[in-house]
């Protein structure tokens, strides 16, 4: 089932097909095409020479508009930041209600429990898929751009426009425009997670809060940090999105759909970290870090137990991979600014130098390290973006993965642990029948009875929901893996060729100036 | 450690100062060098054919004080007073490489054993670069004052070079330490004097105009030279810690992405080695350039300094005699005084001229030579990684 890929409609210099050489056996091989990563609104930089990169359309508006009052934001990111200190931000609820239900959302697919018509509908949904995606093709492009401050003050926030552009028969038009604000994301993100999470779907994870960067937006400080991030954001935002919609399950989902097509968005409140949703959240985490440690399962299945150790050592890999990353693009930002500044200085020193051709040969210096520092500007955009971003995703990406790991845990947890009180209350059944008090027996052997059989459909729906789980991760697994495949190789390419772009100016802003040197007589 | 550098290294390394060590007369270089902690022994090696030595061909061992020795000698020498005296050479400093072994040593908990051992790697040819560095200037500085043609006569220079016993008994003892602190302080008053005389000689005022700008001009360049140098280095030793988690990253795979990570941990190592070498060229060839003039263009203003000196003691001694001549009192004396200030300062001048205007010469013709090299090595190393970074692409996209 390898198919050939078409290049994607915004088409840069340099691009590769791709071509799925893995086993085809995989459902989801036929319904992703090639999507590259990442698919920024703004142009490559690598491939713009000189330019300044955070000017371009999709960068924050300079306008300013007037605040409007809404308190909770303040204290609401503030203090989730501070008191969650582990680095799972997104909300994994246990098996309990979403705490993001506000009335007016209606969750049209069903409410978040073991319901045992859930898990059905689930596998009749990964049926239908199948026939689903050989017919429509995978063909959906989002676009996150055009941010713009609403508000002022501490109250105000970033709104984001979002363009979806898509032939599939899923949404009602081609072209569909909304505007979005980040807790809209999270709200989404959050909703999905209690929906797919606990049956072991990969929900991509949303990106994170900060409270440093959106204060110094909102109190507008509109110098080039806070452009950065939100630049930073509004790129991480795209692919979340994008990584969202090639989940076949979740493209399908409502809320995906309501989220990429509705005009009005209720207020997704319930992703603040006072509100009683955000509470709960708190609470469940720390209700799961315990039970972690306390649940011992007896892995029948040595693919997971291979897995899992593939993932914690990718994990531990990824984040060291990502420190160093960030610490060159840290370095490279530096050159550039010691660069510049070594331009500044070398034009006053030709300046000051009274031998005519000497001056002349400093001056040009100057003027070669100065197109220098902008190349190195641009070589850290893109180990930013391409690489370090990259890194970033994959390592809360592989968050999600484990968080998976541990729903299936708990699965089989819950089907063990009601296994034992039907072992408990078909012993106290058996106890029943010995005992002398024939009055009361009767009706204590109903009820027990009544218990007990009810527990032996829990314990059969138990093993089935953890057989289904267990079925699932390793089809997300597998679907994940051959993503990450992509993701990388893809980047890989990509990141050599700014590489390339930027060491091929160097060659010409270099043999430019060697006449000029020999020049000097 | 001892160093021992080949011919076409030193070829390399003499690049500040051009058109030294050409008179077979008189040939001095240092062939090796001991590093014992702080201390640096360098053997300085001369062969000559000139009478005035007792041997044609010898070595002496000497240590970076013996140089500062010689150079103060010279600066206090009267008959001196008119020529550029060679900049003396900065003492060795390790401090960088030393703090930086340190660092690592802390840190090689978290690194794998490749890694720590390219880092270290790194290090030590970051030591030996500052070494080799160290001993050329000292070189350079002994090679100007043996092509001077007055300075080379000098009866200190040629006991430095012959003298084969330990020279410490004729150093500064603590006396004069503190005389030449005072010295320094009363420069500084001079510097005052210089801008405040009034320069009867267009080319001495053009002259010190120049000097006094561009002296800060090009400290300026030099520390901002070397931050970017600096920047560089960093930018290289990242690509070790990525080379080497690619490379763990790689091993761990066993999906399609085995080979490109593999493949890519392979191209940052080997990008990293030619990032490295941009970043000592440029050092080499950007920053000790700057570096050197900047402590050469502090030699022309100290002639300045003293051709001032001998302006204000001029005027202050034409002032004694019309004095003299008011008073009817000490005529000849006062006369006589003032005859030598002028033929001291005429001196001055006369040699003075001469000396910046080959200065010029020289500066003009070691900067043209550097940055036509610099220009050079950084198209090579683009277009070394630019092959490198294809070679990769295709590899890969073939793949």
């Amino acid at each position: 089932m390898a198919a050939e890929m078409e290049p994607p409609p915004l088409g840069n210099a340099g691009e590769t097909d791709f071509r799925e050489l893995e086993d085809g056996e995989d459902l989801f091989v036929s319904t992703v095409t090639t999507l590259e990563y990442p698919e920024p609104s703004s142009p490559e930089p690598a491939s713009l020479p000189a330019e300044d990169i955070s000017i371009n359309s999709n960068g924050p508006k300079q306008k300013d508009v007037s605040f409007d009052d809404d308190p909770e934001d303040l204290f609401a990111e503030a203090t989730e930041e501070v008191s969650l200190d582990s680095p799972e931000r997104e909300p994994i609820l246990s098996d309990g209600p979403s705490p993001a239900i506000t009335p007016v959302t209606p969750t049209t697919m069903l409410t978040p429990r073991m319901d045992l018509g859930a898990a059905d509908m689930f596998e009749r949904s990964l049926d239908e898929i199948e026939e689903d995606n050989n017919g429509d093709t995978f063909d959906i492009h989002i676009a996150v751009s055009d941010p713009e401050k609403v508000g002022d003050g501490m109250n105000a926030y970033m709104g984001y426009k979002v363009t979806t552009k898509t032939s599939m028969t899923i949404f009602n038009k081609n072209e569909t425009t909304v505007r979005r604000r980040f807790s809209d994301f999270l709200g989404l993100h959050s909703k999905l997670a209690s929906k797919y999470l606990h049956i072991g779907y990969i929900v991509p994870p949303a990106p994170e809060k900060s409270i440093v960067g959106m204060t110094k937006v909102k109190v507008g400080k509109e110098d080039l940090s806070s452009a950065e991030f939100v630049e930073k954001r509004r790129s991480a935002l795209e692919r979340y999105l994008m990584r969202t919609v090639k989940h076949p399950v979740l493209l399908k989902d409502p809320d995906v759909i309501m989220f990429l097509e509705s005009s009005e968005l209720p207020r997704a409140v319930s992703t603040q970290a006072l509100s009683g949703a955000g509470i709960l959240r708190m609470v469940n985490k720390a209700a799961d870090a315990v039970n972690k440690m306390t649940i011992k399962m007896n892995e029948s299945d040595a693919w997971f137990e291979e897995k899992h150790q593939q993932f914690e050592n990718l994990d531990l890999q990824l984040r060291k991979l990502h420190a160093s990353v960030e610490s060159l693009v840290c370095h490279r930002k530096e050159l550039s600014v010691n660069t510049a500044s070594f331009a500044k200085s070398a034009a006053m020193l030709g300046n000051s130098e009274d031998h005519t051709a000497l001056s002349r040969a400093l001056s040009q210096l100057a003027e070669v390290e100065e197109k220098i520092d902008r190349l190195h500007q641009d070589q850290a955009y893109a180990d930013f973006y391409l690489f370090s971003e990259l890194l970033g995703d994959y390592v809360r990406l592989i968050t999600a993965v484990k968080s998976v790991f541990d729903q299936r845990m708990k699965t089989w947890s819950k089907w063990q642990d009601t296994q034992l009180l039907l072992q408990k209350k078909r012993e106290s059944e058996a106890k029943l029948q010995f005992a002398n008090k024939p009055d009361k027996l009767q009706q204590a052997k109903d009820e027990i009875k009544e218990v007990r059989s009810t527990l032996e459909g829990k314990v059969e729906q138990g093993e089935k929901d953890f057989e289904l789980i267990s079925k699932t991760i390793r089809k997300e697994v597998s679907r994940f893996e051959k993503e990450r495949v992509k993701d990388f190789k893809a980047v890989i390419i990509k990141y050599l060729e700014s590489l390339v772009q930027t060491q091929q100016q160097l060659i010409k802003y270099w043999e430019a100036f060697l006449p000029e040197a020999k020049a000097i007589a | 450690m001892t160093s021992t550098l080949d011919d076409s290294e030193k070829e390399k390394a003499r690049s500040v100062s051009v058109d030294l060590n050409n008179d077979a007369s008189l040939l001095i270089d240092i062939p090796d060098a001991l590093c014992e902690r702080d201390k640096v022994k360098f053997t300085v090696h001369t062969k000559t054919t000139l009478s005035c030595f007792q041997k044609l061909d010898f070595s002496v061992p000497r240590q970076h004080e013996d140089f500062i020795w010689l150079h103060d000698t010279l600066v206090e020498t009267e008959d001196y007073a008119g020529l550029i005296i060679p900049p003396a050479p900065p003492k060795p400093d390790f401090e960088s490489p030393r703090e930086k072994m340190h660092k690592l040593g802390e840190g090689e908990a978290t690194m794998t054993k490749e890694e720590y051992s390219k880092m270290k790697q790194e290090l030590e040819a970051e030591y030996l670069a500052v070494f080799k560095k160290t001993v050329q200037v000292h070189e350079v500085f002994l090679q100007r004052l043996s092509s001077h043609p007055i300075l080379s006569k000098d009866r200190n220079f040629q006991i430095f070079l012959e003298y084969d016993q330990d020279l410490s008994v004729r150093r500064k003892n603590a006396k004069e330490t503190f005389g030449s602190f005072f010295k320094n302080m009363v420069k500084s008053a001079d510097e005052v004097i210089i801008s405040g005389i009034k320069e009867v000689d267009d080319f001495f005022e053009q002259e010190k105009t120049f000097l006094l700008d561009y002296s800060s001009k090009i400290k300026d360049s030099t520390a901002k030279a070397e931050k970017m140098t600096r920047s560089h280095k960093n930018v290289a030793d990242d690509y070790i810690h990525i080379s080497a988690t690619l490379s763990s990253l790689s091993v761990d795979d066993n999906t399609a992405l085995k080979k490109h990570l593999e493949k890519f941990a392979d191209l940052f190592e080997k990008l990293r080695k030619v990032e490295g070498r941009v970043a000592s060229d440029e050092e080499l060839k950007l920053t000790e350039l700057l570096r050197y003039y900047m402590r050469d263009i502090q030699a022309a203003k100290d002639l300045l300094y003293r051709r001032a000196r001998a302006l204000a003691d001029y005027e202050n001694s034409n002032k004694a005699l019309d004095k003299a001549r008011l008073k009817s009192k000490d005529m000849a004396q006062a006369e006589e005084h003032q005859q030598q200030c002028l033929q001291k300062f005429d001196k001055l001048s006369e040699s003075g001229k001469r000396e910046l205007t080959s200065f010029k010469g020289r500066r003009v013709v070691a900067f043209r030579k550097n940055l036509i090299e610099m220009a050079e090595l950084e198209i090579k190393h683009a277009k070394n990684n630019m092959a490198l970074l294809q070679g990769c692409i295709e590899l890969l996209k073939s793949n």
